[in-house]
């Protein structure tokens, strides 16, 4: 028998240990394995999130710990549901959302599709194509606002270079109306091979024999499209959505290092602008309120989603 | 050859190929970039049109492990001839070395809490996840659900209390402290990976080992964990690639002592504004590592990007 280091550890532990350990029930073994992790998760994640929760119905700053902490109701709420900046960054999360599943769908679809046609050394573009999103946001983000750059940056230069005009005049992160775009374009190019894996995925798990019965029933390749390979699909396509549209409602590295939530507040989304009330305005409990809103938003809308997610999943 | 109606013809295959190589490119150029900028010159780097060929230098990757001050041409002048090439480096861009930069240190911290939290993760993940996967624990899928939960939470809002929290109990800007918070984030990705992983292994094989008269522990020990190391090794590199990656809580409750590296490269700045070669310098040592596991993962980086929801 090969010894492994795990097999050494093991056949290291000490008979007594072993005996007591003999003893005990699979119950308290389940207990013992799982409850050190949900000991961890209370104390790290939960306990927290609580403490958010009460401090949403106080006027608590950190900022100043000596001041007098008083209830104050719902007032917290009231005023983040009514604050106009509020659906301006509203806006700008809904901008960026819509845009980047969007655009993520349609190319990470078509990636999947073409290569699913399986030409030779797919296995290797796919493994470059992936690269982004296992990369770093913040840094990658930041290196991104030296590709933005008026005039030298390569991304400016590229677009010039094919519709003409002066690459130092516009500037993507600079501009009120460019600067959304420039973040939707960022998380693009770094999230497109997340959705094309699970489409890929999906297309894989469809069997040949059922496009072999279609094409005995003399279906076009473009019916086989739609009646086939989009239905199929759709389930992988409607998971890959799930992840992409939690992951940016939360958004903050990639975006904070590219353009800061500005120009001004134009691409000020949702966690950026909680960032600004929690630790720069320090507002604490006007942003534990509205913490508890997003969050509240996101479990309302994933579980809806997850519910449709089953229907598609079932037909 | 036998003719088959599903396999695409040689057109479309190199069509497809032709199409999917078009955005391979596209989509690593930003990559090569980066890894390029760190080998120009600080003023290749800022060039118009952007230089594609350009003379290599390592004055990016001295200034980043080095901090340079500028002093009075006659001091200058009377200095000793440069005893090392990063001193000569240094010298011709006109200042002298001041000391080391923190980089080191921050990219050390990276590795303590990347390593740290990991290891922490995979020894409470694989034993919960074993739990979960043989055992009747009581409210199962609502625990596993609620593990699952902690990760729709923006990593700002639980922000404010954890820094309360650690603040309260000594642990801000600690490593045990980004340690035990990065395991906790981890920790729902990893049982759920893991319960994946051990699901697959044979009921019986233990079964087998249990007649033989191993304990349960001696079972997992002998048993599980040797069959489920590949699964653990990928799931292992998931966490420490995001340990890798987190940017929110580590720019939020470190500064000075437990700071990682992506906070701190977009700060690199030189002695007239940003010192883009040498960003460039730090994120190609600090996102190289992360390329490299991903090739490694690459048959596993589904299962792992979706929480195992989709398996091929």
């Amino acid at each position: 028998m090969t010894s492994s280091p795990i097999e050494k550890v093991a056949s290291a532990t000490p008979e007594t240990v072993a005996r007591r350990i003999r003893g005990l029930s699979d119950r308290t073994i389940a207990w013992i394995f799982v409850g050190p992790s949900i000991l961890l998760l209370l104390a790290v994640n939960i306990f927290p999130l609580i403490w958010t929760v009460r401090l949403s119905f106080t006027d608590f700053r950190v900022n100043r710990p000596n001041n007098e902490v008083s209830f104050v109701g719902l007032e917290n709420y009231r005023r983040v549901l009514t604050d106009g900046d509020i659906w301006q960054t509203m806006q700008a999360t809904a901008h960026f959302l819509i845009w980047t599943i969007v655009l993520q769908v349609l190319i990470g679809f078509a990636l999947a599709w073409l290569i699913n046609k399986k030409f030779r050394g797919n296995d290797l573009w796919t493994t470059i194509i992936v690269l982004p999103m296992m990369l770093s946001p913040a840094v990658v983000g930041n290196f991104w606002t030296f590709l933005y750059q008026p005039q030298i940056g390569l991304f400016n230069y590229a677009v010039t270079f094919f519709t003409g005009g002066d690459p130092a005049g516009f500037s993507m992160i600079g501009d009120v109306n460019l600067a959304p775009w420039a973040i939707v374009i960022a998380d693009t190019w770094m999230w497109t091979p997340f959705v094309m894996l699970i489409c890929l995925a999906g297309l894989r798990s469809i069997p040949d024999s059922i496009y072999e019965a279609a094409e005995c029933d003399r279906a076009s390749k473009w019916r086989q499209f739609w009646t086939l390979t989009v239905p199929m699909v759709l389930p992988f396509l409607m998971l890959a959505v799930l992840f992409r549209g939690i992951e940016n409602f939360k958004m903050f590295d990639l975006v904070v290092q590219l353009t800061g939530g500005g120009p001004g507040n134009a691409t000020e989304l949702t966690s950026i602008n909680l960032k600004r009330e929690a630790f720069e305005r320090w507002r604490t409990g006007y942003a534990s309120a509205y913490a508890v809103i997003l969050f509240v938003t996101v479990f309302g809308l994933a579980s809806i989603y997850v519910k449709a997610l089953n229907r598609v999943k079932q037909r | 050859m036998s003719y088959s109606v599903t396999e695409p013809s040689n057109e479309t295959k190199w069509i497809a190929g032709i199409l999917v190589i078009g955005y391979a490119i596209i989509t690593i150029l930003p990559l090569l970039w980066i890894i390029a900028t760190g080998f120009k010159s600080s003023t290749d780097a800022i060039a118009y049109p952007p230089k594609v060929l350009f003379e290599p230098t390592l004055e990016g990757y001295v200034n980043l492990f080095t901090t340079r001050t500028r002093v009075t041409e006659s001091d200058f002048a009377a200095l000793p001839p440069p005893t090392t090439w990063y001193e000569t480096i240094v010298r011709d861009q006109g200042l002298i070395i001041a000391g080391p930069s923190r980089y080191g240190e921050r990219f050390l911290n990276s590795v303590i809490i990347g390593f740290g939290s990991t290891i922490l993760c995979m020894v409470l993940g694989t034993a919960a996840a074993y739990a979960f996967s043989r055992f009747r624990v009581p409210l199962k899928d609502d625990l596993m659900f609620f593990i699952l939960s902690t990760r729709m939470m923006p990593p700002i809002a639980v922000a404010i209390p954890i820094f309360l929290m650690f603040r309260s109990i000594g642990l801000s800007d600690t490593h045990l402290g980004m340690i035990l918070l990065y395991t906790a984030v981890n920790l729902s990705l990893s049982v759920w990976l893991l319960k994946g992983f051990i699901d697959e292994i044979p009921v019986e094989y233990e079964e087998a080992a249990l007649i033989d008269g191993y304990t349960r522990f001696q079972a997992f020990i002998k048993v599980v964990l040797p069959q489920a190391a590949a699964g653990i090794a990928s799931t292992a590199i998931f966490c420490l690639i995001f340990a890798w990656n987190e940017y929110a809580f580590a720019v939020l409750l470190t500064s000075g002592n437990a700071q990682t590296a992506p906070p701190f490269i977009p700060t690199i700045i030189g002695t007239s504004g940003k010192d883009w070669p040498a960003v460039a310098a730090g994120a190609t040592i600090f996102l190289m590592p992360v390329m490299v596991f991903t090739i490694l993962l690459r048959k596993h980086l589904l299962r792992g990007i979706t929480f195992g929801a989709v398996r091929k």
